[in-house]
This record gives C-alpha cells, sequence and structure tokens, in this order.
C-alpha cells in the first residue's frame, strides 16, 4: 500500500506503549484539556476527552476554554457486575462524575463529566473494585458483549465465561495503564511487545459479540467479530463464526456503509480464541491504515473479498471450517419483567431509557440502584439494549426488589409503549464530541409526539424498533432500527426504515436531513397504513417491504444454514 | 510603604480604602488638596532613592489630554462581557471601553469611572424617608432635583462615620448612639462599611429634610480601574477587568455602586471616564529586564496590559505571571489569552493557585515558595516584581518574598526586608492593591 499512514498510526507507533506524554499531559494545569496526541492515546486507557457543549460558545465568549472532561468506560465483559461494583461504580459516579451513571449499547458501565484532576483517583478506584477501563476504547478489541439472557442459566455462564476469556485474552500486554493509573513502577527491560497486536495495535476499533438464540439482544451481525452459541440440551456445543459487521459510516462519503457479519462457518467451543485471534490478525495484517474511514473490518473483507477472508481465517486458525449450524433469532430485544431461570434464580429485566440512570422528579434511578445494590445477594448484568437485569434473586427476596423498583419508579417496564420499551439512543449532546444532533436528550419528547400517533392507530403494544442516534457512526446501533433517526445537524435528522426486529437486516435511508415535523408527517400515513394492513404478528420493517412502500431488500437476508 | 499604590488603591476598589484611612473626608474641596498634597509628599518619599546600577529610569510624563477627572470623556462601551462561567458565583466583567485619541495611557495606569447610582436604590432611599424627587436643591451655584442630586452627585452605597454621627441624632432608639459611643472605632468602621444608606434608614428609622440630607451625604467619588491593556496593542480603547460586587442583605440585592453600573452599561452607551496615573506601576524601561507579576483574581488585570505591551515592544526579558482564584473551571481570567500567550511565547510562564480545587486551601504565596529558587534567582537577575490584589494577598506575599530573600539569599530577616526595600525604591518591586 503506497498510502502514507494515517497520523493516529504514527501517533501508536512512537507512544511508547500507549504511555505518549499522558504523565505530564495530565500533571499541566493551564488546561483542563490533555495534549492532543495524549487525548488519543487516552481512549486505549478506557477514557475520552469530551467537553460541554452546552457552554462551548459561551465559555468561548468568556474567554475560558471548553468546559473539559472525561467520559470513563469500563471493561465489563458480558454486562456482568456484582452489587459490590455496582455501589463503588455509584460512589464514583456521585463524587466524581456528573451524577449518573450511564448503561452502554455494549453492556458497560461509563461516568462522565470527571475533570482532570479527577481522573486518576477515579481510574484508580474503579481498579479497586476488581474492575478496569483497559481498552475500552481506542483500536483494540473494545468490551466483549454476551446475552444477557439470563433464563438459560448453564448457557448463560457458559457465554459470560468465554466473553471475559476473549477479554482477557485481547488485553493489550502494555503496562502503561498500571504505571499512569495505578503507581506501578517501570520495569526496566521489561517485556512489552504485543504477541497479538504488534506494535501499533489494530487500524480501528474491533467488536465482539456473543449471541443466544433464540434472543438476539448483542445484534451478533453488527459486530466485527460475532459468535452464535450453538445450545444442545442445554450444551454449549460450538459457535458459528461471523465476521465483517459495522455500524459506522460518514455522511456523503458513498465509500462508508453499515454492514452485517457474514457467517465464515463453525467452531468448536476450544476454537474461541484461536479463531478470534485468527480474525483479529487477519484485520491487523490487512486492515486499511492510511484512511481512518475505512479501516473497519467490513471495508477489509469487502476489498478482498469473502472468499480470501475465510481462507485468509482457516490458514490462520489451522483448519477448514465446517458449515454453519442452524440457528434462529425470534428478536433483538430484553424481556421485561420477572423471569425464573432454569436455575430456580429469579431475574428482573428493568427498562433503563437510554441507559442513564440519574435522579429526577419523575425517576430516582441512581437512588434506586443504590438501594436495591444494597440488599441485592445476586449480580446486575447489564444488557445491550441499555437496559438492566437485577439477577438471580431468591423467590423471598422478589418483593422487596418490588418495592424498592415501585418506589424510585424504576417501574415504567410495566406502563410503557412498547416502543418506548425497546428504543435507543446515543449520548449525542451535551458531551459526545462527535453529536450532529440530540439523541438521548430528544428521545423522551420525540417518543411523547410519536406515542399520540401510536395511540390513535392503537399502536402502543406493538414492539416497533426506534434507534437515534446523533451521528451516522451507529453507537446506538441505528441501522438496525425499523425506524431510526441518524442526526445531521441541530433539530435534522435522516431518517431510515425498514430493519427487521432480529437484526438481520439494515434499514434505508428514506428520506434526508428532515425536522420533527417532517419526521412525523412522514411517519404517521405509514403507521396508519400499517396497523390497518398488517398481517399476524408482522413487523412494521416487514410490512414496509410487504407493502412496497421500500422496494425489496437488496441485501442480507442471512441464509439459514442447516 | 508605596504611597502612590496606596493612594490608587484607595478609591479602587468599593467599600475598602479611602474612607477606611481617612473617614471624615467627605467634601470634595477638602478631598481634591489632600489628593493633590499625598500625591507629591509620594513623589518627594521615592525621590529619595538611590541611583544604583539596577535602577531603571521612570518613563516621561505624558503630555495632558483635553479631558480630567473634573472634565470626564464620554466613553462608549464596546463589549461588556462577563469572564466567569456560569457556575461561578463571582461576576467578573470584561470591557473595552473605546477612549478619545488624546487620552492616552501606559499599562499600570487605571481609569476613572464616574457612577451613577441605581434608579432602585435612589427610589428606596427617597421612598423611606418620604421625599420629593422633584424638589430642587441649590448647593453652591449647583441647582438639581433631589433625584439629580442622589443619583450621580452623592455616596449612597458608601458611609462616613459623620454621616452616621448625624443620622444618630435622628433615630429615637439608643443602639447606635451606644455603638457610636464605643470608641471602638474597629467596630464602627466595620458597621459603616457594611452598611449601605437604605440598610441604615431600614434599621434605624430616623427623619431628613432634602436639603439636610444633600448636605449631609458625601460627594460621589469616581471609582479607579486598572487598566487591563496596552494602547499598542488595541488602539483607541482600554479594556477593564471589574469584578461586580453584589450581596444579599436582608433579603435585598445590595451592589456596588461603580461594579454594577458598569456591568449594567449595554454596548453603545457612553459613560464619564478618565485616566488616572500610575507612574510607580509601569513595565521596565529596559526590556530586557524579567518580570515577575502576582495578580490573583481582578488584581491580573494590570498584567494583561503588561504582557500586552511587552509583546508589541518586543520585550526580550521573560514575563512570568502568578495567578489564582477559587476554581480553575469557572474563574481562571483570559484562561484562552495566557494559553495562547504561552504558545507564542509572550508569557514565559504561568503559575496558578486555584484555591478550591483540591483539599488544601492554595494561595499564589504558596506556589511562590514552591519556587522560592527561582523567584530568588530571578530577582538576583534584575527581575522587576509586580503584585497587583487584594490588601492581605499583598501582605501574605510580600512576607513570603521576604522569607524566599531570607532563606536563598542567606539574609537575616532585616536584610530581606532591606533587599525588598531597596528593590522598591530603584522601581523593581511595585504593589498596587485595594
Amino acid at each position: 500500500m503506497s498510502a502514507p499512514l494515517s497520523p493516529v498510526e504514527i501517533l501508536k507507533a512512537n507512544s511508547h506503549g500507549l504511555r505518549g506524554t499522558l504523565v505530564e499531559s495530565l500533571a499541566d494545569p493551564i488546561t483542563g484539556a490533555l495534549r492532543e496526541g495524549d487525548a488519543q492515546l487516552l481512549k486505549f486507557h478506557g477514557s475520552y476527552q469530551q467537553d460541554d457543549r452546552d457552554v462551548r460558545e459561551e465559555r468561548r465568549k468568556q474567554k475560558l476554554e471548553p468546559a473539559y472532561s472525561f467520559m470513563i468506560r469500563t471493561r465489563l465483559p458480558g454486562g456482568v457486575a456484582t452489587a459490590k461494583q455496582w455501589l463503588d461504580l455509584d460512589a464514583l459516579a456521585t463524587q466524581y462524575g456528573n451524577g449518573s451513571l450511564r448503561l452502554t449499547t455494549r453492556q458497560a458501565f461509563q461516568i462522565h463529566g470527571i475533570i482532570k484532576r479527577n481522573l486518576k483517583p477515579t481510574i484508580a478506584a474503579i481498579n479497586q473494585t476488581l474492575m478496569d477501563t483497559v481498552a475500552a476504547c481506542g483500536d483494540v478489541n473494545r468490551n466483549v458483549m454476551a446475552s444477557a439472557n439470563p433464563v438459560e442459566s448453564k448457557a448463560h455462564a457458559a457465554v459470560h465465561a468465554a466473553s471475559v476469556a476473549l477479554s482477557e485474552h485481547l488485553l493489550p500486554h502494555t503496562r502503561a495503564y498500571h504505571e499512569i493509573w495505578l503507581d506501578e513502577k517501570q520495569i526496566v527491560g521489561a517485556d512489552e511487545s504485543e504477541p497479538v497486536y504488534g506494535p501499533t495495535y489494530l487500524p480501528r476499533k474491533f467488536k465482539i459479540g456473543i449471541a443466544v438464540p433464540p434472543i438476539n439482544d448483542v445484534d451478533v451481525f453488527s459486530q466485527d467479530l460475532g459468535f452464535i452459541a450453538i445450545i444442545e440440551n442445554g450444551e454449549l456445543v460450538g459457535y458459528n463464526l461471523l465476521a465483517g459487521g459495522g455500524m459506522g459510516s460518514t455522511h456523503g462519503d458513498a465509500r462508508t456503509y453499515p454492514r452485517l457479519a457474514d457467517v465464515l462457518g463453525f467452531i468448536r467451543p476450544e476454537q474461541l480464541i484461536p479463531a478470534a485471534e485468527a480474525v483479529l490478525t487477519t484485520q491487523r495484517d490487512f486492515g486499511n491504515r492510511s484512511d481512518r474511514k475505512l479501516s473497519r473490518l467490513k471495508y477489509t473483507i469487502d476489498k478482498h473479498g469473502l472468499a480470501w477472508f475465510i481462507e485468509e481465517v482457516e490458514k490462520r486458525i489451522g483448519e477448514k471450517l465446517p458449515a454453519a449450524r442452524a440457528y434462529d433469532f425470534a428478536h433483538s430485544g430484553d424481556r421485561f419483567g420477572w423471569t425464573e431461570g432454569l436455575d430456580g434464580r429469579w431475574h428482573l429485566t428493568l427498562r433503563i431509557e437510554s441507559g442513564r440512570l440519574i435522579d429526577t422528579a419523575k425517576q430516582q434511578g441512581l437512588t434506586g440502584l443504590r438501594e436495591i445494590a444494597k440488599i441485592h445477594q445476586g449480580d446486575f448484568r447489564l444488557t445491550p439494549n441499555q437496559n438492566l437485569i437485577i439477577a438471580g434473586v431468591a423467590k423471598e427476596q422478589r418483593d422487596a426488589i418490588d418495592r424498592l423498583v415501585k418506589q424510585y419508579g424504576l417501574d415504567n417496564y410495566q406502563h410503557s409503549s412498547a416502543m418506548r420499551l425497546y428504543a435507543l439512543a446515543c449520548v449525542a449532546f451535551p458531551t459526545c464530541t462527535l453529536a450532529m444532533a440530540e439523541a438521548e436528550r430528544y428521545l423522551p419528547s420525540f417518543l411523547d409526539r410519536v406515542e399520540v400517533i401510536l395511540k390513535k392507530y392503537s399502536l402502543e403494544q406493538s414492539p416497533i424498533l426506534l434507534r437515534i442516534s446523533g451521528c451516522p457512526n451507529g453507537c446506538s446501533r441505528p441501522y438496525l432500527g425499523e425506524i431510526a433517526l441518524v442526526g445531521k445537524a441541530l433539530g435534522r435528522y435522516n431518517l431510515q426504515l425498514g430493519a427487521d426486529f432480529q437484526g438481520r437486516r439494515l434499514n434505508r435511508l428514506y428520506k434526508e436531513n428532515i425536522d420533527e415535523a417532517g419526521i412525523l408527517e412522514t411517519l404517521e400515513p405509514l403507521l396508519r397504513d400499517y396497523a390497518s394492513q398488517r398481517l399476524d404478528n408482522e413487523a412494521f420493517g416487514d410490512y414496509l417491504f410487504r407493502s412496497g412502500v421500500l422496494s425489496a431488500p437488496k441485501t442480507i437476508e442471512v441464509e439459514l444454514v442447516s | 510603604m508605596d504611597v502612590t499604590g496606596d493612594l490608587l488603591q484607595a478609591d479602587h476598589h468599593e467599600f475598602s480604602g479611602l474612607e477606611r484611612r481617612e473617614a471624615d473626608v467627605d467634601v470634595a474641596s477638602v478631598a481634591a488638596p489632600w489628593r493633590q498634597k499625598a500625591l507629591l509628599e509620594a513623589r518627594d518619599v521615592l525621590k529619595t532613592s538611590t541611583v544604583s546600577a539596577t535602577i531603571t529610569p521612570l518613563r516621561p510624563a505624558i503630555t495632558s489630554s483635553l479631558y480630567s477627572r473634573e472634565k470626564p470623556f464620554a466613553a462608549e462601551v464596546l463589549v461588556n462581557q462577563r469572564i466567569t462561567a456560569r457556575e461561578s458565583e463571582q461576576d467578573v466583567r470584561h470591557l473595552e471601553i473605546a477612549l478619545h485619541e488624546s487620552l492616552s495611557y501606559e499599562p499600570g495606569d487605571a481609569l476613572g469611572v464616574w457612577p451613577t447610582n441605581h434608579p432602585a436604590i435612589v427610589d428606596t432611599v427617597i421612598g423611606q424617608l418620604k421625599l420629593d424627587a422633584d424638589e430642587v436643591i441649590a448647593i453652591g451655584d449647583q441647582s438639581l432635583t433631589l433625584r439629580e442630586w442622589l443619583s450621580s452627585k452623592r455616596e449612597l452605597t458608601r458611609l462616613s462615620k459623620s454621616f452616621v454621627q448625624q443620622h444618630a441624632t435622628r433615630f429615637s432608639g439608643d443602639d447606635l448612639n451606644a455603638l457610636l459611643a464605643s470608641e471602638n472605632n474597629e467596630a464602627i468602621a466595620q458597621f459603616i462599611s457594611q452598611q449601605q444608606l437604605p440598610d441604615l434608614l431600614n434599621r434605624y428609622p430616623g427623619e431628613w429634610r432634602a436639603d439636610e440630607l444633600v448636605n449631609a451625604l458625601r460627594p460621589l467619588a469616581p471609582r479607579l480601574y486598572s487598566i487591563a491593556s496596552s494602547r499598542k496593542a488595541v488602539g483607541d480603547e482600554a479594556h477593564l477587568t471589574v469584578s461586580l460586587l453584589e450581596y444579599q442583605k436582608d433579603e435585598n440585592l445590595r451592589r456596588g455602586v461603580a461594579s454594577g453600573f458598569l456591568a449594567d452599561r449595554d454596548v453603545g452607551v457612553q459613560l464619564p471616564v478618565f485616566i488616572e496615573r500610575n507612574e510607580r506601576f509601569r513595565t521596565p524601561t529596559d526590556t530586557s529586564r524579567d518580570i515577575l507579576m502576582i495578580g490573583p483574581g481582578t488584581g491580573v488585570a494590570p498584567f494583561r496590559g503588561f504582557v500586552q505591551e511587552r509583546t508589541e515592544v518586543g520585550a526580550t526579558g521573560k514575563n512570568w505571571l502568578l495567578f489564582g482564584a477559587r476554581t480553575a473551571a469557572s474563574e481562571f481570567l483570559y484562561q484562552l489569552e495566557w494559553q495562547e500567550a504561552l504558545k507564542k511565547g509572550q508569557l514565559h510562564r504561568l503559575d496558578l493557585a486555584f484555591s478550591r480545587d483540591q483539599a488544601e486551601r492554595i494561595y499564589v504565596q504558596q506556589r511562590l515558595r514552591e519556587n522560592a529558587a527561582e523567584v530568588f534567582s530571578w530577582l538576583e537577575n534584575g527581575a522587576h516584581l509586580y503584585i497587583c490584589g487584594a490588601i492581605a494577598m499583598g501582605k501574605d506575599v510580600h512576607q513570603a518574598l521576604l522569607d524566599i530573600i531570607s532563606e536563598h539569599g542567606g539574609k537575616s530577616k532585616e536584610d530581606a526586608s532591606e533587599y525588598l526595600s531597596e528593590l522598591q525604591q530603584v522601581g523593581r518591586y511595585a504593589k498596587d492593591v485595594y
């Protein structure tokens, strides 16, 4: 490749194992920001530099720099946390953060609003509670997702263990993290070479998710590397291996697009890590390191062809992959309320709108969960849909938990419209540097308006999958929404329509750059006709194709291999 | 003592300074000669300094303008911008004011502002005393209505001891007289400094005739603000850094007369201003000298002018600024400008003390002590030293300097003190505290 390396590649190469000048940047009192290169390297340590965009212009006039703060993201494979860890994170969010905890679409916690001088104490405290933030962001393997399905107790345990194993195996080996945040002494001459990543890590972020059918809550087709657990008689017998999914695109750049992962074949449970390494190192060696817009695995596969890619992966695994096993997905959402696991423990799935736990007049989410964590004997599971499962509850504890749920207004799952229950929104304004339009802050009022229409056509109980994203990068996996708003500018969105509810079909652009009135005007007749013309159990996205509103899907009916 | 500096301070900040030192000077005809005399004495005192190799001559005085304290220029407000973040309790304004071309100044000079009392406080007083706002009162050759007298000719926010004494005779209760009779001067001064006229009338009701009132109140005095710009950099403008004095008292909003007046001036309106010289507070004529500027809070104002000036004249000496405030996030005055100046090599060093950003309170003097060896070596290399800001800070910094000189210069306390006095005499150590 003759194109020059992107600046980030040069930065990584010269970063001395991701250290850069982070220590000096952190100590500089003149600014609440880090030096440019260090802000980039910080991502590998699990934090993003942000600023409060609501006051950016105001502060510029005040001759003050932007109100810089940092978002810290945990590494939490499979989204499982203990009650003790919950309480510790809650305390950090209150002491150093902006008084809220956010559950992400990748089953991690985010604490927002940490100012520079509190960054180190916060990261150190997270490590104290036996979590960390290593590689939660950056050009590495991100938090490994695993289905939060708590009912299949044994399978869930196996899949969770797999997510932990993958996450641990793919951690960077540099001691930079421990030196900078945990005061570990630098060991002279220590071997810090990166056996999997190599000196410049990956060309771009890399996402792994494990789904347990029939629930595709992890949106396995959106992952760079996906595993579909094959369960037979309650036992995990292996995985279908998927690669090449990814949501991000850039407005106005036709070379970029969301893409669903391809199914490569079947692997045995013990091939989990070799297979992951094979896919990841192929991307490491062949991914585009010149243009970061084109460096995700999906473009590598499309550039070289799927056949070539499978061959390369098989070569690295050391054997041919047998055909994928049969599987089916019912939907990609969560099941709210109480369910009993096969092990006799109970699990309560709560709806957490946009994953944000904060105390408001309507709902005291942060306090409520704190009180629950104080009495909860089991663990917490963050779902890929930004919701929360209070898992492993003994039958006799249920009432106590229900009382707290009600007391703090966390029982919204019992009376929300179906659309409200399943909607996703990314953070966007005011903290996300990439946001072009509102998402999390806009979701409630947008739903209020759409619910008026839903009510008019008796669709309140129809689960229609809505996703809002403040930019085209796709943290809320918008291209898998039956209805999706993708931010273009403040108050303006691209309206995307027509995904399915199983995470197997991408939506498509329906109207470009319209405002709220335009969105509602467009949706109303479609919802009206859907209400009167839908077949039994026909989902909104499917209806749009059958009725001809959208022309036949040109891609990716994922084949059911048997 | 830095007499000129102290003179400047007299009016510089509201509720401090002049009346505390000269509580009974409340008539313009007395005040003006007193000021004049004090200035002359100050110059006299300062002239006695011995000429040494390190002395830097004062710049020649600038020729006088068409405008003066008595004949202020009606200057247009170009910018009135809050420069503390919304979460700060302190409202600090950056003002840019258009000057007549004949109004020249040097960095270190102050801008005098003739304020007008806020209509609300005038109305309150007139209402409290049940007077007629339109009653015409003649004093000397001036005939004005009561409202005009109270708006623009008399102090309502700063009371004198003599006024309070006169008021006490009109108040039927005993506690005011008891306080005045106590001869506890500190308590009396403190009491007076905490009373604006409506507070006094509220707590100790008493009757006044309009003409008696106008005669008894002190004439409204102009307030002086250190200019925060260099004319070489900003042209026919003066920039100010003004902290709005505002507080609740008995559920009423009380404001400093001039800072409130300035904060309320919209862009485009005019206000009466004049230049007040401060010859003792100047950048070194020898531009190769380093300067060490200690200016927490709005004390940073003149140093913005200094750095602008030194940049414009291509000074080769280094500029070291120590700034402090309560929190970096919301009160780091001119943060973007200092960052830019550091990047461009116009400011060479910036040390910061934010008192509330950590468990223990840290102030600029602590930063000085932490950098004691360097501070001393700068002084030994001929650096000029400046302090601007609150009186108490000035004292703390002075003590820190004495300790630094004593320790790093191997000097006794007396010798360290002598060292600083000499710096002061040769014009290398100047204070502008208020």
